[in-house]
Order: C-alpha cells, then sequence, then structure tokens
C-alpha cells in the first residue's frame, strides 16, 4: 500500500501511465458522451411537462456534476498537499480548477437558456442557481491567487489552503442560500425532481454522465503532463523521454 | 516593534503564557493603531459614504429605504471591513514584526487571534456604534436598528476571522486587495444572508432568536477554525518572500 | 426517433435556438478545451525538445544536482 502511495507521488510514473492510458480515457469518453446526447437529443421521448426543452438536461446535468465534483477533488487534493507534500497533488489543483471553472460556468449557461421557455426568464435568484454562481465566484479565486504567486511550491500550498477554506464554506453556503430563497421566494420556480425519470431518459443521462467524466480524466491527464513537463523540464528523465521521442 | 511589547514576548521567559502574550500583541496592536488615527477613521468615512449612495442612487423614497435599508448597512459595513484588512498584517508584514511573532513560543494561532480581535475592535465595533445613527438616517424604526446591530456585533468578527485568512493569503503579492475581495466575498455570503435575514424577521414581527442563534453558531465556527487557516496562511506567505 | 421528419428535429416545437445553443456552447466550449490543452502541451513539448538539442550541440548536458548546499530536494521518482 505503502509503495503503491510512493509510486503514485512519482510525476515520472505517473506520465507513463498517463500516456497508456488517454487514448482509452478519449475514446471511451467521447462514445459514451456522443451516444448519451444523440440519443437523449434524437431519440428520447418528450417530457410532457416541459416540452423538448428538457433536452438541455443531457449536457446541464453532466456539466454540473463535474463542476462540483471537481472541486470535492481539488480538495482531496489539498489535503494531500498540505500533509505529505506530494508534488502531483498540486500539479492537479493547478491543472484542473480552469476546468472546473469552465463546466461550472456551462452549467450556469445551459441552466439559464433552459429557464428561458420553462420559466420564462433567463435568470432567477435559485437556491441552486446562486450556489453554482458562488461555485463559479471560488473557482474563480483558487485561479486567481495561484497565478498571483510566483513560487510554486508556496503557490500550491496557499491554493490547497484557499481550497481547504472553500470545501468548508460549501455547506454552510448551500444551507444558507437554501433557507434565504425560501424567505425571499415562492417556491414555485424551483426546478423540481422529478420523482420517477423514464428509463428513456436517465440511461442517456447516464451516458452523457459518465463519458463526461472520462473526458475529464482524459483533460486531467493531459494538462498534468504539461505542468510536469514544466516543473521537471531539468530533470534527466523528462530529457532522456523528449530526446528519445516518447510523448 | 515596541520596545516593551520585544521585552514581554520574549523566548526566553518561560514564565510567559499564552494569554498573556496574546494580551501583549492585542494592546501592541491597539496602540499602534492610535498612533495612525486616519487608518482608524478611513473605514468609518468610506461606510457612510456608502450608505449615502443609494438613496442618491437609486431612491430617497421612505418605502424604499425601509425596506431595503438593512441590506444596504450590512453591504456596507461588509465593504468597509473588507477594505480595512489590507492592513491587518500589511505593517507587521513590512517592517518585520511579523516573523518576531512567529518566531514566539506560543501558538501562532492566538497571536493571529488576538490580532484579529484587535482588528475587529478598532474596525468592527465602530462601525456597529455608527449603524444606529445611519439607521434613523435611512428611516428603520427602532426594533429594526436594535437588531441590526445586533446581527453585526455578532457578524463584524466573523468578517474580520474569515478576512484575517485573506489577508494572510494575499500578504505580499502585488494585486493584494483586489485579490483579496475575490478570494473572500464568496464566503462572506452566508454572514450577509442571515444578517438581513434576522432584521427582515425582525421587522415582521416573528421571533429572531433562532436566527441570532445560526449567527452565534458561525463566529464560534469562524473563532475555532479561521485562526488555523490563517496562522498556515501566514507561514506559507512568509517563506515565499 | 422522437421526431417525424429532420426539420421538425431542428425546430423542436418552438424550442429548438435554446436547445441548439445550449448544445452549440457546450461543444464549442469542451472542444475548445480540449484542442487548447492538446496544443499548450504540444508546444511545451517542443520548447523542452528544443532545449534540449541546443543543450547537446553546445556541449555537455547539464542535468540538475540532486542536491545543493541551500536546499535538499527529496526527490520523488
Amino acid at each position: 500500500m505503502w509503495q503503491f502511495f510512493h509510486k503514485l507521488g512519482s510525476p515520472k510514473w505517473f506520465y507513463g501511465i498517463a500516456t497508456r492510458f488517454m487514448p482509452w480515457l478519449l475514446a471511451s469518453g467521447l462514445l459514451l458522451l456522443v451516444a448519451g446526447i444523440v440519443w437523449g437529443l434524437a431519440f428520447a421521448p418528450k417530457d410532457y411537462l416541459q416540452g423538448n426543452s428538457y433536452r438541455i438536461i443531457f449536457i446541464h446535468v453532466p456539466a454540473a456534476f463535474l463542476a462540483q465534483s471537481i472541486y470535492i477533488m481539488m480538495a482531496f487534493s489539498a489535503v494531500v498537499t498540505l500533509v505529505w507534500r506530494m508534488k502531483l497533488a498540486d500539479v492537479f489543483v493547478k491543472a484542473v480548477a480552469p476546468v472546473g471553472l469552465v463546466f461550472t460556468f456551462l452549467s450556469l449557461f445551459t441552466g439559464a437558456v433552459w429557464g428561458k421557455p420553462t420559466w420564462g426568464t433567463w435568470w432567477v435568484w435559485d437556491a441552486r442557481l446562486t450556489s453554482m454562481l458562488i461555485l463559479l465566484f471560488l473557482y474563480g479565486g483558487v485561479i486567481a491567487l495561484d497565478r498571483a504567486i510566483n513560487d510554486e511550491k508556496s503557490a500550491a500550498r496557499a491554493v490547497a489552503v484557499l481550497v481547504l477554506v472553500g470545501v468548508v464554506n460549501i455547506p454552510i453556503i448551500k444551507y444558507s442560500v437554501d433557507w434565504w430563497n425560501t424567505l425571499h421566494q415562492p417556491a414555485t420556480f424551483k426546478l423540481t425532481e422529478k420523482p420517477s425519470m423514464a428509463v428513456e431518459m436517465w440511461v442517456p443521462l447516464v451516458l452523457a454522465i459518465l463519458g463526461l467524466y472520462l473526458l475529464f480524466g482524459w483533460l486531467a491527464c493531459l494538462r498534468m503532463k504539461t505542468e510536469i513537463l514544466i516543473r521537471e523540464q531539468r530533470t534527466r528523465w523528462v530529457r532522456d523521454l523528449v530526446l528519445a521521442g516518447g510523448k | 516593534m515596541n520596545a516593551d511589547v520585544q521585552l514581554s514576548l520574549k523566548a526566553e521567559d518561560a514564565a510567559i503564557g499564552p494569554v498573556r502574550a496574546m494580551i501583549a500583541v492585542f494592546a501592541r496592536d491597539v496602540r499602534v493603531a492610535f498612533r495612525q488615527r486616519q487608518d482608524l477613521l478611513n473605514p468609518l468615512l468610506f461606510f457612510t459614504m456608502v450608505v449615502t449612495l443609494f438613496p442618491l442612487g437609486v431612491s430617497p423614497e421612505v418605502a424604499f429605504l425601509k425596506q431595503s435599508g438593512a441590506g444596504i448597512l450590512w453591504v456596507a459595513a461588509l465593504l468597509s471591513v473588507l477594505l480595512s484588512l489590507d492592513h491587518l498584517f500589511r505593517h507587521d508584514f513590512d517592517d518585520g514584526t511579523l516573523e518576531q511573532l512567529m518566531l514566539q513560543p506560543q501558538p501562532l494561532f492566538l497571536l493571529v487571534l488576538a490580532k484579529t480581535m484587535a482588528h475587529w475592535m478598532l474596525t468592527g465595533l465602530p462601525l456597529v456604534l455608527l449603524t444606529p445613527v445611519l439607521g434613523l438616517m435611512l428611516h428603520l424604526d427602532g426594533n429594526s436598528v436594535a437588531t441590526l446591530c445586533l446581527t453585526l456585533l455578532i457578524g463584524t468578527p466573523v468578517l474580520s476571522l474569515v478576512g484575517a485568512i485573506g489577508a494572510a493569503l494575499t500578504l505580499g503579492l502585488r494585486s493584494a486587495g483586489v485579490l483579496l475581495s475575490l478570494l473572500i466575498i464568496p464566503l462572506y455570503i452566508p454572514v450577509l444572508i442571515f444578517g438581513t435575514g434576522t432584521v427582515a424577521a425582525a421587522a415582521e414581527g416573528s421571533p429572531v432568536a433562532g436566527y441570532l442563534a445560526l449567527m452565534g453558531a458561525f463566529l464560534f465556527l469562524a473563532l475555532t477554525l479561521a485562526p488555523f487557516a490563517a496562522a498556515a496562511a501566514l507561514r506559507i506567505s512568509l517563506s515565499n518572500s | 426517433m422522437a421526431f417525424d421528419s429532420f426539420s421538425a428535429f431542428l425546430v423542436m416545437e418552438g424550442h429548438g435556438p435554446y436547445v441548439w445553443v445550449c448544445y452549440g456552447v457546450f461543444v464549442l466550449l469542451l472542444a475548445g478545451m480540449m484542442f487548447w490543452s492538446f496544443r499548450t502541451h504540444q508546444d511545451i513539448y517542443q520548447i523542452c525538445k528544443r532545449g534540449y538539442e541546443q543543450q547537446s550541440k553546445v556541449g555537455q548536458p547539464k542535468p540538475k544536482a540532486p542536491a545543493t548546499f541551500t536546499r535538499v530536494e527529496v526527490s520523488q521518482d
């Protein structure tokens, strides 16, 4: 177990593994995502309440899922950075934060466009939308802090502290925004959760979610490899690898 | 660094307990602040000016002000605290006091807590004291003003404590001021929501004890966790420079 | 197929523009992010390669010393 843990911290080992797995991640991710989207767009039945606009769900929900779980993953990495000073953990946080920002933006954007035909307005100060917006701010803060600190090591550790402070706050923010929403708004605008979704609807949704997770895996590997190249370019193994023509 | 504080914080003086060290840091911060009175006055001026902007910019009607006065005052207080946070560690960082503090045998998070409490007493507390006057100018009734002051009294220490983390993280960076706001404003949202929510509940005549208890919970959560995070962030920032 | 014809698929009973804008932005951003990350990786790789080739042309390559006087680097390789 500890040997595995030790290996996991090695950029060289990760670089090799990532290079091996990336084509599979890309192929399976694209396949599942395209299958889910095509199924959802063209073959899934129309929603009896919302009509065809509900088809946005097949990208909206995966994006929102990823937006939230990327932050959680970053929080775990942050703990690893602070406790074990593992190089890969802070490479992960740095590589993945912009991806999380983009997915958060996408879930907000698709939510807003979905809201127009459903609620008749682009934006409501609904609890979920507001907490997503705050998540966007948190991502923005992480990226800004990382860019502002020049020294790599202190940047990694400062960002780790910030991510952890954020993750402690997320439940509090979520709770208070829910509470605020019931105070200020009648509950009519809530995105009501369907008690049971038709199978033809949730199978493509699950496909799209899985596909996007796999594609995120590919993106994370690629961006981490780039970051490793930048950081380790003066080590012998990178030199040997690049001169040998390995990717 | 003042000579007397240096004396009372001497590492070899084993008799100095953490509480006395905290008192020494607190007293020193207060004394330094009173030597630069303009810095004490600035957040208050800013607070008043922001509040003035709302009747001018939105509407001076009594109904509007009655309805949104509490929100305006809370937002203005939040911004003033944010503005003053930059000074929390900056001077001590520039003249090396901070490094001295870090070398003390007492735990750093206690000293950070003492500094944060001093910061609150010098910015948060004056804001609370100024609130009744501005509340009257915004046509809030007596009950609302009282509740508002109470929520600010519980809420502003949370603002100082959480803000201390941001101030420590951005210490020594070039665009520290803007960055600090970016990092900290999302974390201020729960306090703002409950602060204004309590006043709204009081205006409706519903009981506010539950809301105040929740804000108290925020305060204690911040009191227990924020100094650790701020101390960790300070160590990182100082190892950087 | 949930639609009778291709044009019905595009129109989606009036919800077409909303759905297509969403999917368009999604695909654009996702593909853009993937492409841009890939390009950045290629660029960095080429820069490294050029650097190493120049180094070996100039003379003895100087790999980083494992430790210096000021700071001991714990290698995780």
